[in-house]
């Protein structure tokens, strides 16, 4: 008899009660409040400010975000993807251990015993998932907004401003979603390797934003060259392409590419890390 | 920390090595000198050219360029460009041409009785200078390079003096006459005059004058010296230097000299002619007047004009031609290029985004380009394998915007040869459309706008700026939207039909229509402009129009739109009424293409896949070699401080009990020769072996500990603060990683989530819940977390000895300490695990609930199970424990049943012996 009886390691922490331990904590609700809330926030501002229309066809993405429930939501995309959505994936990917540690409940679950490599699995996928649910839900929500608020109109492309009819665009979007989720893997496992690095929530999450920045600052500095494009945050806007008149795959392709190989090592690092580590918090 | 500091200073250390091995540009000073030369079809007219010299920054004797300015510069200019070519380690001369600058004489347009001489001259000069490497006495390794009116000399020079060894010409003119009077059909059946004069380019005699082009040209010739200079600048970006923003800085000190001189009244011929030779002047006054070229107009452009002596040429050549040049097309670089060619000479193309009409410029790109020809051709040798390659046929597009900056990134396709304006293939476009009538305004206005020479670079946006044709002028065919992408690079072909009477001077310009609210982009700002003559009574003439020369891409869903207008600003057009009739005689669009282009760009960059397949491997080999470490038997290898052979003498020798290695049942003993395995017995709960753990500064925390716990037990593990208590609990949880010895639970070794700690409860260190759910909701997701079975975790009972009653459904950060310890102790009973290990379990209760808290414990070792506790409350641990484990310092003192060890004790001062005197004694901390 080596182990207590009903016990199996491929049955421990399952992915519902992960879920629930999560889903009830108070920054999960207010990330989701904010995310959701935002579109309407936004909705109101444009109902609120300055008519800017007849001053001539400017055509900059803000201008364009109340011609349709499509632009709209482009437009909160837009605004949101290199900052607030980078803090939401980093919350959920960065405080996933390092909260468990900081409450001492970690070593209770190690000891459970949770395997470690499930562990850090299991919470992988549900931070990635309550991720994803972010990314998602704010360009929904933007939408379900923009069309209410702005009607079901033909997208007009920034910059160009070359009209495409919404239905058209539709599945682009979806495209602009996946992108936006492929990109922000980087943030997710940055913020997750820092998680299991640190035994501080404030410390993982600051630290995947505060290298998010870093890593937008040096992507400003010219003199890199052709060594910008391997910055993680380098491709982050090009999902822009997705909705440009032609689809030009080759910026996300990179963009996913760059994403992907960051993601890769950092989480395989974690779980060695994790794997080792003396738990001591 | 010392790893992210050593990470500082290597960063640190790699931003100082950069910058030192950086090379900075050395300082390049300029010798300003007069040359006097001797020019003139008699060779009897001094002029004195003003030049500056600059010697190669280098040292030594170099090879040395001859940098010419554009019409309307002066040696100004070009000194920015001069000054990069010396950094280069080439000597430079730049010289303001006759009749430009602070040089005398007058402008003769690079004519051979004049200008030509002049440069021959110069390369004499030159010849003469210690800084100039020769071929031979008088013969210097010479390349000329120059844009504009300067890149007509380098080609002419080149054609003229065979000592010339490489020339890289700009935006420059093959035929001035056709550049001036461009005429860009064929008539069918017969040519109306002259017909083609076979150098691929027009036939001026019926060319339309290129009226506000050749105003512009004539015009900064004229105000060179006297007035209005304003022009002068916008003339230096457009002509010298191809948009290199900053240097028209140069030539407008240059000029404010000339104003300043500008007091003296002109004659009326220095009104009338300016600088120009009056030769010249009378001719242009003639032409500009009419409208049409003159004989001996075309004769002396002709004169001028490189293509035709361009066979002549034998230095190499490398043509950069803008695609956005209504002055100088993309043909006129053609026509030179298979000219020069053709006589065997190398040459190379590229069509560059910039021109008289503005676009980027690419400076750098251009200077790139340029220094690789000349390292090629004048330094040769080893720096020919260095510099780059230039390939015989560049084109710049459009690359998108760059994903990072959002800013236009341009893409530089290459092809091996250089295939000529009808492409290497082509494509027919079925265009269609009515035929329509257009007049031609009386007076010729308002025109319709192509290109606004001389500011296109001012309005032009990023696809040739404004351009609007006039309602009622012009006739539109149009194409249906392109199933497929289409490049366009060369001269598309169209033939039209046109009806009326007498001559018909046209344009032709092919539109990319896209469906919405964008305005149709003319490509390059470019018309092709030419002249039909109707025989009388044949009603109508056939034309094969030649349309401008660009490359462009439509894109799938776009249309072409073929348009003929009557008139166009930057040309002088019939100011008759007259009314025509235009359709097309053939419904195809002959579009040049040149695949071979669009292939070098295109292809994913092998990084692309590459990148992520190798994180992919290097992952897996991070969690293999990860894992195979982590399953290495925690006690396999001794590390640090541990030592096996120690181990028997890191007994307790002070043990106090003599303990007979057989007397099981009660002991507590060090047992480092039993064997787990031993046949028929029930696993022991715990055994712990030679465990050593050192802190991270090496200091043991745990060193060689060894001792047993027998089923039933209430063991006490005592021991002062530091002693390493705690350290060991948590290696018993497979928590910390021992650094050498290992603990077996029933027999099993424990490592990070063996399975057996399923059947240890334990709580160390204080509770851990999750401060947001309730009590009870932590206790039941914890459980959840074990995956086994609900009816297994007995919650009632353990949640009894927890005793919260109704605060159980409050929010766990609502909780004070003792009701988290609590709750903490009734997880670690959850499932009533057979091995309970619990750290300080009285801390924080009040005397009843430590009172009732003994009574639990000693009724759960009772029922066939085992507990340790750790507690610095002695009194505590002697009510509650069977056994005890002294440690200090990480090491076992002392072990044994509790009765025994107080026995052994030398009763103090009449009391029975307390086990805090026994432990104080053990400790060696006597008071």
């Amino acid at each position: 008899m080596t182990a207590a009886p009903g016990y199996a390691p491929r049955r421990t922490l399952p992915l519902r009660v992960e879920i629930v331990r999560q889903f009830k904590r108070r920054r999960t609700i207010a990330m989701f409040g904010l995310l959701l809330a935002l579109p309407w926030v936004l909705v109101i501002a444009f109902q609120f400010g300055p008519q800017s229309s007849d001053q001539g066809p400017s055509l900059r993405i803000s201008d364009l975000a109340t011609q349709s429930g499509l632009n709209f939501a482009a437009f909160a995309l837009s605004v949101s993807a290199n900052f607030l959505l980078v803090v939401a994936v980093a919350l959920f990917c960065g405080d996933t251990v390092s909260s468990e540690a900081n409450w001492s409940s970690l070593r209770y679950l190690l000891a459970a015993p949770i395997p470690r490599d499930r562990l850090l699995r299991q919470k992988l996928i549900v931070a990635l998932g309550y991720s994803a649910a972010a990314v998602i839900c704010l360009p929904l929500m933007a939408l379900l907004a923009g069309t209410l608020a702005f009607g079901w109109n033909d997208i007009q492309v920034p910059v160009t401003g070359e009209i495409i009819p919404a239905l058209d665009i539709l599945p682009r979007f979806g495209i602009v979603i996946g992108y936006a989720l492929v990109s922000q893997l980087v943030v997710a496992a940055l913020a997750f390797l820092l998680s299991t690095v640190t035994d501080s929530p404030l410390g993982a999450v600051g630290g995947a934003v505060g290298l998010w920045i870093v890593s937008t600052i040096l992507q400003a500095v010219e003199a890199l060259g052709a060594l910008r494009e391997f910055l993680p945050t380098f491709w982050n806007a090009a999902w822009l392409d997705a909705l440009a008149p032609e689809l030009d795959w080759s910026g996300m392709v990179k963009g996913a590419s760059i994403s992907i190989t960051y993601a890769a090592v950092l989480i395989a690092v974690a779980f060695r890390r994790f794997r080792r580590k003396d738990v001591v918090s | 920390m010392k790893r992210v500091a050593a990470l500082v200073a290597a960063l640190a250390l790699i931003g100082v090595a950069t910058w030192l091995v950086l090379p900075s540009a050395p300082q390049v000073r300029g010798q300003d000198q007069v040359i006097s030369v001797v020019d003139g079809p008699a060779d009897d007219q001094q002029v004195r050219l003003d030049s500056t010299f600059f010697p190669p920054a280098g040292g030594g004797r170099a090879p040395v360029v001859l940098l010419a300015h554009g019409f309307g510069g002066s040696k100004q200019s070009v000194r920015q460009q001069a000054t990069r070519l010396a950094q280069d380690g080439y000597a430079v001369l730049t010289w303001s041409a006759r009749g430009f600058g602070r040089s005398t004489g007058e402008i003769a347009l690079n004519s051979p009785d004049y200008e030509v001489k002049d440069v021959k001259q110069l390369i004499d000069w030159v010849a003469k200078r210690p800084e100039v490497r020769l071929d031979a006495a008088g013969d210097p390794r010479v390349g000329i390079v120059g844009g504009s009116y300067g890149g007509a000399i380098a080609l002419m020079t080149a054609a003229f003096d065979q000592r010339v060894d490489a020339i890289v010409p700009q935006i420059t003119w093959a035929d001035l006459a056709d550049a001036l009077f461009p005429d860009d059909a064929v008539q069918a059946p017969a040519s109306a005059a002259g017909g083609s004069t076979g150098t691929g380019l027009g036939h001026p005699e019926t060319g339309v004058f290129k009226r506000m082009w050749s105003g512009i040209f004539f015009g900064r010739g004229l105000s060179l010296d006297g007035f209005a200079q304003q022009g002068q600048s916008q003339g230096d970006q457009g002509q010298g230097d191809q948009g290199q923003r900053g240097q028209g800085e140069d030539g407008r000190g240059e000029g404010g000299q000339g104003r300043g001189q500008a007091a003296a009244p002109m004659s009326p011929q220095e009104a009338r002619c300016g600088r120009f030779l009056p030769a010249i002047c009378d001719i242009y006054q003639q032409v500009a007047k009419d409208g049409r070229a003159t004989p001996e107009a075309i004769a002396l452009l002709r004169a001028s004009s490189p293509i035709a002596v361009a066979g002549r040429i034998k230095a190499p050549t490398l043509l950069l031609q803008g695609q956005r040049d209504s002055l100088f097309p993309l043909s006129h670089a053609d026509a030179n290029a298979k000219a020069i060619a053709a006589a065997g000479t190398p040459v190379s193309l590229a069509w560059f985004d910039g021109g008289h009409d503005g676009g980027n410029g690419e400076a750098d790109w251009l200077h790139e380009q340029t220094s690789a020809w000349l390292a090629r051709y004048l330094k040769g040798e080893g720096s020919a394998q260095a510099a780059p390659p230039v390939s015989a046929f560049t084109v710049t597009r459009d690359g998108g915007r760059d994903p990072g900056t959002r800013q236009r990134i341009r893409l530089h396709p290459e092809a091996s040869s250089y295939p000529g304006l009808g492409g290497t293939g082509t494509t027919t476009v079925q265009l269609g459309g009515p035929e329509q009538s257009i007049v031609n305004p009386p007076g010729g206005a308002p025109a319709s706008i192509s290109t606004v020479p001389g500011v296109g670079a001012l309005l032009g946006g990023q696809n040739g700026g404004v351009s609007l044709d006039m309602p009622g002028q012009s006739a539109a065919f149009e194409s249906r939207p392109l199933t497929a992408p289409l490049q366009l690079t060369g001269s598309a072909t169209a033939q039209v039909r046109v009806s009326g009477k007498g001559e018909a001077t046209l344009f032709a310009k092919v539109y990319d229509v896209s469906e919405g609210s964008q305005l149709p982009v003319l490509p390059g700002g470019l018309v092709a402009p030419f002249r039909v003559t109707i025989p009388d009574g044949a009603g109508s003439v056939v034309a094969t129009v030649t349309l401008p020369a660009v490359d462009h891409g439509f894109a799938a869903g776009h249309r072409l739109r073929l348009v003929v207008t009557t008139t166009d600003m930057g040309f002088a057009t019939p100011a008759e009424p007259a009314t025509y009739q235009v359709s097309l005689a053939a419904p195809g669009l002959t579009v040049p293409t040149v695949p071979a282009l669009t292939a070098a760009p295109a292809g994913i960059a092998w990084w692309v896949w590459a990148m992520p397949l190798a994180a992919v491997v290097l992952a897996a080999v991070l969690l293999a070699t990860g894992r195979a470490s982590s399953l290495v038997p925690s006690g396999a290898r001794p590390r640090g401080r541990a030592r096996p052979a120690d181990l028997h003498a890191d007994l307790p020798v002070d043990l106090p009990v003599d303990l007979p290695a057989d007397d099981r049942p009660a002991a507590v003993a060090p047992a480092p020769d039993v064997d787990d395995g031993d046949g028929g017995r029930r696993p022991v709960p715990l055994e712990i072996k030679g465990l050593t753990k050192a802190y991270r500064n090496g200091e043991p925390a745990v060193d060689g500990l060894s001792f047993r716990v027998e089923q039933g037990q209430v063991l006490g593990l005592l021991g002062p603060n530091g002693a390493g208590k705690t350290t060991t609990m948590r290696m018993m949880m497979g928590l910390i990683r021992p650094d050498g010895g290992e603990i077996r639970i029933f027999g099993e070794p424990v490592t990070p989530g063996a399975p057996v700690l399923s059947r240890l409860g334990s709580f160390v260190e204080g509770p851990g819940f999750l401060p947001h759910l309730s009590g009870r909701d932590n206790i039941e997701l914890y459980w959840a977390a074990t995956g086994r079975p609900p009816a297994d975790a007995h919650f009632e009972e353990a949640l009894e000895i927890a005793g919260l009653g109704k605060a159980l459904k409050r929010a766990v950060r609502t909780y004070s300490q003792g009701m988290r310890q609590r709750l903490a102790i009734a997880q670690a009973m959850l499932g009533l695990p057979d091995l309970l290990v619990l750290d300080e379990p009285t801390n924080g209760l009040d005397p009843p609930q430590i009172r009732e808290m003994r009574e639990v414990l000693k009724r759960y070792a009772r029922e066939g199970r085992t507990v340790i506790v750790s507690s610095h409350l002695l009194a505590e641990v002697e009510q509650t424990c069977s056994h005890v484990v002294v440690m200090h310092r990480g090491r076992l003192v002392s072990a044994g049943p509790v009765s025994r060890l107080l026995t052994s004790a030398t009763p103090a001062n009449g009391h029975g012996p307390r086990l805090e005197d026994v432990f104080l004694d053990l400790i060696g901390d006597k008071r």
